[in-house]
C-alpha cells in the first residue's frame, strides 16, 4: 500500500513539475465544513485550474489532504506537500487539521477526476474517461463536459461524451433539454443507461416522477430501443461464441472425417493429435523465447507447418504400424487407436510433465472488438474463426483440386475399383492419414490458444467430434461444416436458457435421436450400398 | 454343443451346455469361493501363511464383479457382433440404484444425524425426491437394479437396432450415451450426491457392511453370480438362440433375408447383457465402498473391451480370464509403477488387436493344437479380409462383426 502510494506520488511529481501554480484562494475552501461547500470548492478549483487540480483531488480522494495552519497541503507519509506549488515543504509543518471527506464527495471526486482526465493529450486516456462518465455522469460535469465537448476533435470520444452529457442534462429544469437527452439515451446500447430511463416512466407516491408527459413517452421509446438493442447483442454474442465453438469442433473433426471416409478407421487417438499440435506450439513458443527473444509474438506463424508436420509424422507411425494391418477390421481399429492414445497420453505426461503448460498469445491476438457495450468479440476468437475457414479452404483444395485428393475420393467411393484402375490405394490411405492427422495438428495450434495444453486435453474433444462427423455423415467435407455449425450454434443457445451441462446432455440426446431418422448422417454418400 | 430338439428337459441342455471337464472347474471355483475363503479368510490366524486377506478378499471380490461385466461384454460382442463402449453405464446404474438403498441403511449415523442422506442435508434438501421413494426397502432394491438398467438398455437398443445402427456408430452412440450420463450425475441437482456420488456406507441389511462376515459373504455372492452369469450365457450360445445370434454378427442381411428378424435377438442379448453389467455393479458396491460418476467415464467403459479382447472373444471363459488379468496387472502397476500403467494398457491394446486377435485362449489353443476343434473362437471379422467386394446390389455381403 505505502509503496503504491509513494510511486502514485513520485508519478504525481514529475508530472507537476510543469504546471503552475494554484491560487491559494481556490484551495481554501476545500477545507470549508459540509459537503455542499466542498463540493462547490471542487467546481470551482476544476474551472479555474484544470490540469493543476488533478493531484490535489487525487490526494483528496485518497483522504491525505490537511490543513497547516492556513496552507493546504497533501500529507504522504512523513512528508508534507504544498498543495498550491506541489513542492515538498522542508523542515515539514504541523498538520493541524485533515480534511475529510464522506461517499458522496467521493463519488463526485471520481467523476471529477475522470473529466479531468478528458482534457488529457493521451487519447486513450481520454477514451476511458469518456467511457467511465458515459455509466454514470450528473449535473455538476455538465459545464466540464461541455467544454470538453468543444475541445474534442475524436469522433469516437465525442460520441460517447454526448452520452455522458445526455445523462447529466436528465436533472435539467428545463423539459426539452429532457427530451432531448432521453430521445439521445435511446441511441445507446448501455444496460446501466435502463436503470437511469426507468424511473422516469414510474409513479412515486401517485405522482409521475417525471412531470413532462411527452418526457415519459420519450423514455418509454428509449427503454424498449435500448431493450432490443440488448437483446440484439446477446444473440449476436451468442452466435458468435457459437461459431467460434463450430469452428473448434470444425478443426478437431475435419481430420477425423478424412481418415474416416476414406478408410473407415475410427481414430481414437485423434484426440492426442490435437494434444501433438498443441505441444508443437508450446515448443515454438520456447525455441523462440530462446533464440529469437525479438520475435516471440510470431512463434505461432511457425507452429502452424511444425503442428501440421509432427502430428502428421505421428500420425503416418500409426498407420504404418497399426492400423494398416487391421484394415476391414473397424472394430478392432477403434480399440487399438484407443491403445495409442493411452500410450499417447502417457509420452506427453512423460516428456512434458503431468501439469498443463502455458501457452500465452501473441500481442496481436490479445484483445478485443468492442461492437456494442455488451457485446466483446475476442480477437483470438476471430482469428481461429479465420483459421478454420482458411484450413477448411485448403482442405477443399487439395481434395477438389489436387490428383492425390482425386485418388483419396475415389478410394472413400470404392476402395476395390480404385485399386482396379491403379490407384495406389496402400499410398493412399497412408497420405490421408498423414494429412487427416496433420490437420488435427492444426487445430491442436489453433486449440493452444484458448484451452489448456496438457497431457489429458485431447480426451476432452473426442465425443464431440465424433459427434460432428456421425452428425455430418462420412467422408463427407460439407456434412461436417454443416454439423459442426448446428452442434456449436445450437450448444450456445442452449447454453443460454439452460446452463452448459444440461445444454451438451440436451445435445447428445438431440444427436441420438437425429441418427433414428438419418443414420447416415446429414450428407449420406449417393451410390448403390448394401450396407455400410 | 449341438442344437438339441425341444423337449429335451432344460437341465439337461444346461447340462449339456459344458463338458465334463468344464463343470468340474466350475465345482472347483464354486467350491473354493464358498468353502475355502470363508475359511481361509475368518478362521484362520492372521500369521498362517494360508490366511486370506480383507486386501485379498476386496480386490478379488471386485475383479469378480468385473469378470460378469466383462461375460456381459463378451455375449454381445463375441458372440453378437455389437461392441458397445456404454456398458460402464450399466454397471454404474446397477451400482447407483443398490447404492440409495445403502444410503438409507446408513440412517442417522451420518454425519448431519439426518434421515436424509448427508449429501442432501448439504444441498439443504428437504425431503427425499420423487425416485427415492421405497429406497429402504431391501428387495425394493434388488428389483430396482434388475429394472431400471435393463429398461434404459432396452429404450436404447430398441431404437438403435431397429435404424439398424450397428458397427463403429453404434459403439459411438453407446459411448455418447455414458458420457451424457456422466455429465448428469456429475449434477448435484440430479439427486445422486454430484462428484462424489455416494459413500461411508455403514450396513446392509442390518449388518456392518465392513465386518469380515458381510465381506465374505459378498465375495461368494459375487462368486455365484458369476457362476450362474457363465451358465447362462454358455446355455444361451449353445441353444439355438445362440446359433442366430452368431448368424447376425457374421452376416445380418442373410439372417435377414431367411426369415429372421434381427431387432429382437439383439434387443434381448443386449438388454441381458446391460442386467448382467447391473448385478456387477450392486454387487461392486458394498464391496468397494463407494459409486461415483467416475464409473461412467469414457475409459473405463473402452477398458471393458479390452478385459474380453485380452481373454478372447466369443470363448465367455475367456472373458472372465481377461478380467483377471488385466485388472491385477492395473492393481500391481498402480502401486508399484503408477507411471508406466498407460503404457502397459496402452499396448495391450495394441498387442492384443494386432497379434492375438482370439486373445489369451485363443493363445492356449493354438499352443495345444486345438484350434480347429474350438467351437466359435474365432468372430468371422477377423477371418475376412479388407475388401469385400460388393458383387451386385442385391447380394447381402457385410463386413461381418466390425461392419
Amino acid at each position: 500500500m505505502r509503496t503504491i502510494g509513494l510511486s502514485v506520488f513520485g508519478w504525481l511529481l514529475s508530472i507537476s513539475c510543469a504546471f503552475a501554480a494554484i491560487d491559494p484562494a481556490l484551495l481554501r475552501p476545500l477545507a470549508s465544513d459540509g459537503n455542499d461547500a466542498k463540493i462547490a470548492a471542487i467546481t470551482a478549483l476544476t474551472d479555474g485550474a484544470q490540469r493543476e487540480a488533478l493531484p490535489v483531488l487525487k490526494a483528496m480522494a485518497r483522504g491525505s489532504l490537511a490543513l497547516a495552519g492556513d496552507r493546504v497541503v497533501i500529507v504522504d507519509g512523513q512528508r508534507v506537500i504544498d498543495a498550491a506549488t506541489n513542492t515538498e515543504i522542508i523542515p515539514a509543518p504541523e498538520v493541524t487539521e485533515s480534511i475529510g471527506i464522506n461517499n458522496r464527495l467521493r463519488r463526485e471526486l471520481a467523476s471529477t477526476l475522470a473529466a479531468l482526465r478528458l482534457f488529457s493529450s493521451d487519447r486513450e486516456v481520454r477514451w476511458e474517461a469518456a467511457q467511465e462518465l458515459a455509466s454514470g455522469a450528473d449535473a455538476e460535469l455538465l459545464p466540464l463536459l461541455e467544454k470538453a465537448l468543444a475541445s474534442e476533435a475524436d469522433q469516437e470520444i465525442k460520441a460517447t461524451l454526448r452520452m455522458a452529457h445526455a445523462q447529466g442534462s436528465l436533472g435539467s429544469s428545463d423539459a426539452l433539454v429532457r427530451l432531448a437527452a432521453v430521445r439521445l439515451l435511446g441511441e445507446s446500447g448501455d444496460p446501466n443507461l435502463l436503470q437511469l430511463l426507468g424511473p422516469l416512466t414510474e409513479k412515486r407516491d401517485g405522482n409521475w416522477i417525471e412531470p413532462d408527459s411527452a418526457v415519459r413517452a420519450a423514455a418509454g421509446t428509449s427503454i424498449r430501443a435500448i431493450e432490443k438493442r440488448l437483446a440484439f447483442a446477446e444473440n449476436v454474442g451468442r452466435a458468435f461464441t457459437g461459431v467460434s465453438l463450430a469452428s473448434i469442433l470444425l478443426l478437431a473433426a475435419l481430420g477425423l472425417a478424412i481418415t474416416y471416409g476414406v478408410m473407415g478407421v475410427i481414430n481414437m487417438a485423434h484426440g492426442e493429435l490435437l494434444m501433438v499440435g498443441a505441444y508443437s506450439a508450446w515448443a515454438m513458443q520456447s525455441v523462440f523465447q530462446a533464440h529469437f527473444p525479438n520475435a516471440v509474438d510470431w512463434y505461432l506463424l511457425a507452429a502452424i507447418p511444425i503442428g501440421f508436420l509432427a502430428a502428421a509424422l505421428v500420425g503416418v507411425l500409426m498407420e504404418r504400424v497399426v492400423i494398416r494391418h487391421l484394415y476391414g477390421r473397424p472394430l478392432e481399429t477403434l480399440l487399438a487407436t484407443w491403445g495409442i492414445s493411452l500410450f499417447l497420453i502417457q509420452v506427453a505426461r512423460t516428456v512434458f510433465g503431468a501439469q498443463n503448460v502455458e501457452v500465452a498469445n501473441p500481442v496481436w491476438m490479445a484483445g478485443a472488438i468492442e461492437v456494442m457495450p455488451n457485446l466483446l468479440l475476442p480477437w483470438n476468437r476471430i482469428i481461429i474463426i479465420g483459421f478454420s475457414v482458411a484450413v477448411l479452404a485448403a482442405m477443399w483444395a487439395i481434395l477438389n483440386l489436387s490428383r492425390m485428393g482425386m485418388f483419396v475420393r475415389a478410394v472413400t467411393q470404392n476402395r476395390p475399383m480404385a485399386g482396379c484402375v491403379g490407384v495406389p490405394t496402400g499410398r493412399i490411405d497412408t497420405m490421408a492419414f498423414a494429412l487427416g492427422a496433420g490437420i488435427a495438428g492444426l487445430g491442436g495450434v489453433a486449440l493452444s490458444q484458448i484451452a489448456n495444453v496438457g497431457p489429458d486435453m485431447g480426451q476432452g474433444y473426442i465425443v464431440d467430434s465424433f459427434m460432428v462427423v456421425v452428425l455430418g455423415g462420412v467422408g463427407q467435407l460439407a456434412g461436417a461444416v454443416w454439423a459442426a455449425l448446428g452442434l456449436g450454434v445450437l450448444t450456445k443457445f442452449l447454453e443460454g436458457w439452460t446452463g452448459a451441462v444440461v445444454a451438451k446432455i440436451a445435445v447428445l440426446v438431440i444427436i441420438i435421436i437425429f441418427i433414428q431418422k438419418r443414420p447416415q448422417g446429414l450428407f449420406a454418400l449417393k451410390g448403390r450400398f448394401v450396407e455400410s | 454343443m449341438s442344437s438339441s430338439p425341444a423337449r429335451t428337459p432344460f437341465i439337461v441342455r444346461l447340462g449339456r451346455s459344458f463338458d465334463a471337464r468344464s463343470w468340474l472347474l466350475v465345482g472347483l471355483f464354486a467350491a473354493f469361493a464358498l468353502i475355502a475363503v470363508p475359511i481361509m479368510h475368518l478362521l484362520l490366524p492372521p500369521e498362517n501363511p494360508l490366511h486370506l486377506s480383507t486386501y485379498f478378499i476386496t480386490l478379488t471380490g471386485k475383479i469378480l464383479c468385473y469378470a460378469i461385466v466383462a461375460v456381459a461384454m463378451d455375449l454381445i460382442w463375441g458372440y453378437g457382433g455389437i461392441l458397445s463402449l456404454g456398458h460402464g453405464l450399466f454397471f454404474a446404474l446397477g451400482g447407483y440404484t443398490f447404492g440409495m438403498y445403502l444410503m438409507r441403511e446408513i440412517g442417522r449415523d451420518g454425519s448431519y444425524q439426518s434421515d436424509l442422506p448427508d449429501f442432501m442435508v448439504f444441498l439443504d434438501w428437504k425431503e427425499l425426491p420423487w425416485f427415492w421413494t421405497g429406497s429402504e426397502h431391501f428387495l425394493w432394491a434388488v428389483l430396482l437394479v434388475l429394472i431400471v438398467p435393463a429398461l434404459i438398455a432396452f429404450i436404447f437398443g430398441y431404437f438403435a437396432f431397429r435404424s439398424r445402427i450397428k458397427g463403429v456408430y453404434f459403439s459411438i452412440i453407446t459411448q455418447a450415451l455414458t458420457y451424457a450420463a456422466m455429465l448428469l450425475f456429475f449434477r448435484n441437482e440430479t439427486g445422486f450426491g454430484g462428484n462424489n456420488g455416494f459413500t461411508d456406507f455403514k450396513r446392509i441389511l442390518g449388518y456392518s457392511i465392513t465386518a469380515p462376515e458381510t465381506r465374505v459373504v459378498l465375495f461368494g455372492l459375487s462368486a455365484l453370480a458369476l457362476i450362474g452369469t457363465l451358465l447362462l450365457a454358455r446355455y444361451l450360445v449353445s441353444s439355438k438362440f445362440g446359433r442366430v445370434l452368431t448368424a447376425i454378427r457374421d452376416a445380418e442381411s442373410r439372417v435377414m433375408f431367411i426369415g429372421y428378424n434381427p431387432l429382437w435377438y439383439k434387443l434381448f442379448v443386449w438388454t441381458l447383457s446391460a442386467m448382467l453389467c447391473a448385478i456387477a455393479g450392486a454387487l461392486y458396491v458394498p464391496q468397494v465402498g463407494i459409486i461415483n460418476p467416475s464409473e461412467m467415464a469414457v475409459a473405463n467403459s473402452i477398458e471393458i473391451a479390452i478385459w474380453v479382447a485380452v481373454g478372447g472373444r466369443g470363448t465367455l471363459i475367456g472373458a472372465v480370464i481377461g478380467a483377471f488379468i488385466v485388472n491385477l496387472a492395473k492393481s500391481w502397476f498402480t502401486v508399484s509403477f503408477p507411471e508406466y500403467w498407460l503404457f502397459f494398457l496402452g499396448t495391450l491394446f495394441i498387442v492384443s488387436t494386432l497379434w492375438l486377435p482370439q486373445g489369451v485362449v485363443g493363445l492356449y489353443r493354438r499352443l495345444r493344437g486345438r484350434q480347429t476343434s474350438a467351437p466359435d473362437s474365432e468372430p468371422a471379422a477377423a477371418a475376412q479380409g479388407p475388401s469385400v467386394t460388393t458383387v451386385a446390389a442385391a447380394t447381402p455381403v457385410t463386413k461381418g462383426a466390425g461392419a
